[in-house]
């Protein structure tokens, strides 16, 4: 297990800000490593600094202390413009409100990436509707995002997070608007891409049960510390069940 | 991002808020369409300005006399060059010399003379000067009741209207009367002209006869402009075609002043009108000629601070025009500021999925730079319509004023152009700021925003 390479460390993140007069440590010194093709679930209470985390970890927001290293990178030391580059090769994300752009066809917010990745127009059309036949959306190429139905946006993200083939799959609550039963749809693709994909995946959730059913190890957040973590080696076994 | 992707991804934006971009955009298009109607109007008003100074005849033509006269038009002039005595006469040889400079396009003698006209047997003094071929496109001659000479030896008179008026016995100011009214009764009808023939003595090269003749001519137009306003005092007010005036051999004033020295049947003319290519060159053929040891005169000041006027016009029509684009460029500024704003989200979207900062603003920059192209182009052809439509009420006016149609709206390439150019320009510097402001955007706050 040692030998497998690390996907995230970071090393004493503090991401600080302030709100008119009061300081609010959303992260606060957290230390952590995450290894490559593990699938890791952030738990805890809403304001517990999770989401801030996962924020930091995708390259969207800086830390205001630490290090995060992703990738070999320092994230805190990286241009914008790179930045953007880590997020667009590196990290493939997943939110709880799907944020597909409404204006746009499914296929065409599954190919977006690919214009920012600059890959040739011929190429897109193919690629995305691969990545959408993946996740069992190829019926629904050209309908808009609000023609579809909860499960099947969130579906659409994520041929949308892997179309440009990341490390990583970040998701923020992914089953926070979805019933149980598509909910679950959903966890087992997240499943199929780690396993199958060898994709490390970071899940914000606060719904023990589903951490404990699919994720290798949770760790446990509270104002902004890490406050647990506990191996899950369950996981493994009950998803095959 | 590819070029073409920014591209389609704006005009995407903006039709997804086809009202708003829409009318930003007519706001666009009506600020070009100033400019280009207020430019177009100076345009052509300065080109009519120089076309009807050129049809004058006024500002491509030099006065050519010779300095045997003795005349004292200017000291200065007369103080260079050669005294009179020795300086060469103005004759057939000296007019071939100087059509033969380059920037000529013709030199012609002037015939002018007073004479005695019978109309329906009662007699008539005037002075007479012939015109040649090319005077036909003089603006005199413009809508012209008649028509100008049929050939350069034709038997033809074209009378001006102060003398058709005088033919008629007409007391009042023939100003006030319209000239097709006296050209009715008078077209076609034929004159008398009484002359003086100088031709010379048979047998002797040292003596010529001067021998009274006459000569029938039918009116063939009546002018109501003058031809020959150059001439002031000299100017005539009957027209003869050029080589009949010359194959005549009136009696010319110069023949009395070279009647000591050049005898026989070789004429010498008063002055010679040259005409220049272009009114640019006027001062070079004017050296030349004086060079050859003759006067010279022409008005050429006047075509240069004409140009100033219209230049300084030309800017003032532009800056106007302008201020319509500023004020449309403002729009430009709300509208994407609006729209930065509205997308937030989408924004906050495109960021987390890897889009750079210089995606983002070359996005905002496409869109504003689309907005301005599209208003640009809809703008010249509404400003080349509008500036029609002032062209054709102006003719509707003349014409009502009993004036010919004129064009004084034109709208060149270099305007089409430029306006769409201007407009593209104006455009991406009032997306500066907006594509500035969405590239900044933290994608955090973004995607928090509902």
């Amino acid at each position: 297990m040692t030998a497998t390479p690390l996907a995230v460390q970071t090393e004493n993140a503090c991401r600080h800000y302030t709100m008119g007069h009061s300081l609010i440590r959303a992260v606060d010194g957290i230390s952590l490593e995450i290894r490559s093709g593990e699938y890791v679930a952030l738990l805890g209470v809403s304001g517990s600094g999770k989401s801030s985390l996962l924020n930091l970890i995708a390259g969207l927001d800086r830390p205001t202390s630490g290090t995060i290293l992703a990738d070999g990178k320092d994230l805190a030391k990286l241009s914008r413009e790179d930045l953007s580059k880590y997020r667009l090769h590196t990290v493939g994300m997943v939110f709880q409100s799907f944020n597909l752009i409404p204006g746009m066809t499914v296929l065409e917010n599954v190919e977006l990436p690919l214009r920012f990745a600059e890959v040739d127009r011929s190429k897109r059309a193919g690629l995305a509707t691969e990545a959408l036949s993946r996740v069992g959306l190829s019926g629904r190429l050209n309908h808009r995002p609000s023609e579809l139905s909860g499960g099947e946006q969130q579906r659409a993200s994520l041929a949308r997070a892997l179309i440009n083939h990341p490390t990583m799959l970040l998701a923020d609550e992914p089953t926070g608007n979805l019933d149980s039963r598509t909910g679950t749809e959903i966890m087992e693709f997240i499943r199929e891409f780690n396993r199958s994909l060898g994709m490390t995946v970071i899940m914000v959730t606060h719904e023990r049960p589903l951490a404990e059913r699919y994720a290798h190890r949770l760790i446990f957040l509270e104002d902004g510390k890490l406050i647990q973590e506990q191996a899950n080696p369950g996981a493994a076994a009950k998803g095959d069940s | 991002m590819k070029i073409y992707d920014v591209t389609e991804l704006a005009l995407r934006n903006l039709r997804e808020s086809l009202l708003r971009n829409s009318l930003t955009t007519v706001g666009i298009s009506v600020g070009v369409a100033s400019l280009v109607a207020m430019l177009s109007l100076g345009i052509g008003l300065q080109q009519l300005a120089s076309r009807r100074l050129a049809k004058s005849g006024l500002f491509d033509t030099v006065i050519v006399t010779s300095r045997r006269d003795g005349r004292d038009f200017n000291r200065d002039q007369n103080a260079e060059g050669p005294p009179p005595a020795e300086s060469p006469s103005l004759d057939e040889a000296a007019r071939k010399q100087i059509e033969q400079l380059p920037a000529v396009a013709e030199a012609y003698p002037d015939i002018r003379f007073i004479t005695e006209l019978r109309y329906q047997d009662k007699p008539h003094v005037t002075m007479i000067a012939g015109l040649p071929a090319s005077a036909k496109n003089n603006d005199a001659f413009e809508g012209m009741p008649g028509h100008y000479f049929s050939d350069d030896n034709a038997r033809e008179i074209i009378l001006q209207k102060s003398f058709a008026a005088e033919l008629l016995g007409s007391q009042r100011n023939s100003e006030d009367v319209d000239v097709t009214k006296l050209a009715t009764p008078l077209l076609g009808k034929e004159l008398v002209m009484r002359y003086a023939e100088r031709t010379a003595n048979s047998g002797s090269s040292s003596a010529y006869s001067v021998v009274s003749r006459e000569q029938t001519l039918k009116i063939v137009g009546v002018s109501d402009l003058d031809p020959d306003s150059m001439r002031g005092p000299t100017r005539a007010r009957v027209f003869l075609p050029l080589a009949l005036a010359q194959s005549l051999h009136v009696m010319q004033p110069a023949d009395l002043r070279d009647a000591a020295s050049r005898p026989g049947n070789s004429p010498t003319f008063l002055t010679v009108s040259v005409r220049v290519k272009s009114p640019a060159e006027i001062g070079s053929v004017e050296s030349s000629i004086k060079k050859m040891g003759f006067n010279t005169f022409s008005i050429v000041d006047a075509t240069k601070s004409m140009g100033r006027f219209f230049a300084v016009l030309d800017l003032f029509l532009g800056i106007f025009g302008s201020l319509a684009l500023t004020v449309a460029s403002i729009g430009i500024v709300n509208t994407l500021v609006m729209a930065i704003l509205e997308r937030r989200r989408e924004i906050g979207i495109m960021k987390a999925l890897g889009a750079s900062d210089g995606d983002v603003k070359l996005l905002f920059f496409a869109e504003a730079g689309a907005m301005g192209l599209l208003g640009g182009a809809v703008g010249v052809a509404l400003g080349w319509t509008i500036g029609r439509i002032i062209n054709f009420g102006m003719n509707i006016y003349l014409k009502q004023q009993h004036f010919p149609p004129e064009q004084i709206w034109f709208v060149p390439w270099w305007l089409v152009l430029g306006s769409i150019a201007f407009a593209l320009v104006v455009s991406l510097l009032s997306g500066l700021y907006p594509a500035s402001r969405a590239a900044k955007l933290d994608p955090v706050q973004a995607l928090r925003y509902e």
